[in-house]
């Protein structure tokens, strides 16, 4: 039952990807990406990470891909004009650069595939919003609270950043 | 139960895709989110280490790296909207300032 959800999944996240990258309309490869970050949660419930899972969808589906959508919007920019309309050798060349890294990434993987470890008996009652609380509010507390200073350095530069008129940027 | 050489495969096909992504698309917001596409197949594979291990760890270093990349869109889109006023494209072959 797993190994359907698992393959009707990460068959989803694969097809989605590619249709993000291979969309010509912007708005359209941020929603297929949407697509994407929602299989990836289910993916994560496979794994017993339901905390994850919950912050997947609502963070990265709902915040951050908002946040790209309004971008998008706020910038209107047509669609790309000439993607795969002709052949164009970075095309080849990237997707040659892809296979080499790919094939990097499972040769390495391959090496240590005999001494990789089975399911932990622990597994079920990790990655549970008590579990993840517990040790995030203990152990981790300090880089929780870093991540705070983090973020709100973000948005003050975000807004630093992006709130200049063109033209009248100081150039002190 | 799902192999664990399954779930790291799919996470690297998903950062080739990214990869690629990155390489061959020229509008800047796409490739920011052909960049999160590869953090999330890293955080993929984060999280399958963590639960076959039975180690919170690798979660919780999802949940940073998650809140890294929320600052990190902040400040990229914001770079992006203030190079779109001074330039008005967001084409990556457009944007050659500090090209020497």
């Amino acid at each position: 039952m797993e190994i359907y959800a698992f393959i009707v999944l990460s068959v989803l996240a694969i097809g989605s990807a590619l249709g993000m990258i291979l969309n010509k309309n912007t708005v359209n490869s941020a929603l297929f990406l949407v697509l994407h970050l929602i299989s990836l949660a289910g993916i994560y419930l496979l794994l017993k990470a339901q905390f994850l899972a919950i912050v997947q969808i609502i963070v990265y589906a709902g915040a951050i891909m908002v946040l790209f959508l309004f971008v998008i919007m706020l910038l209107n920019v047509a669609d790309e004009p000439s993607l795969f309309d002709r052949f164009r050798v970075g095309y080849f060349l990237a997707f040659l650069l892809g296979v080499a890294v790919l094939g990097q990434i499972v040769y390495s993987v391959a090496g240590v595939a005999g001494i990789l470890p089975q399911i932990s008996p622990e597994m079920e009652r990790i990655g549970t919003v008590e579990a993840v609380g517990d040790v995030l509010f203990t152990e981790y507390l300090m880089p929780f609270e870093m991540t705070a200073i983090l973020l709100t350095a973000a948005v003050v530069g975000a807004l630093m950043v992006a709130q200049f008129k063109s033209g009248k940027v100081s150039r002190a | 139960m799902i192999s664990i050489e399954w779930l790291i495969s799919l996470s690297a096909v998903l950062f080739t895709i990214g990869l690629i992504g990155v390489l061959i698309r020229r509008n800047a917001v796409v490739v920011f989110m052909c960049i999160e596409l590869m953090l999330n197949a890293v955080n993929l594979s984060l999280v399958a280490f963590s639960a076959y291990h039975g180690d919170i760890a690798g979660q919780i270093l999802v949940f940073f790296s998650l809140s890294v990349a929320a600052a990190e869109a902040v400040v990229g889109l914001a770079i992006i909207i203030a190079i779109f006023r001074n330039n008005l494209s967001v084409d990556i072959g457009d944007i050659n300032l500090l090209r020497f």
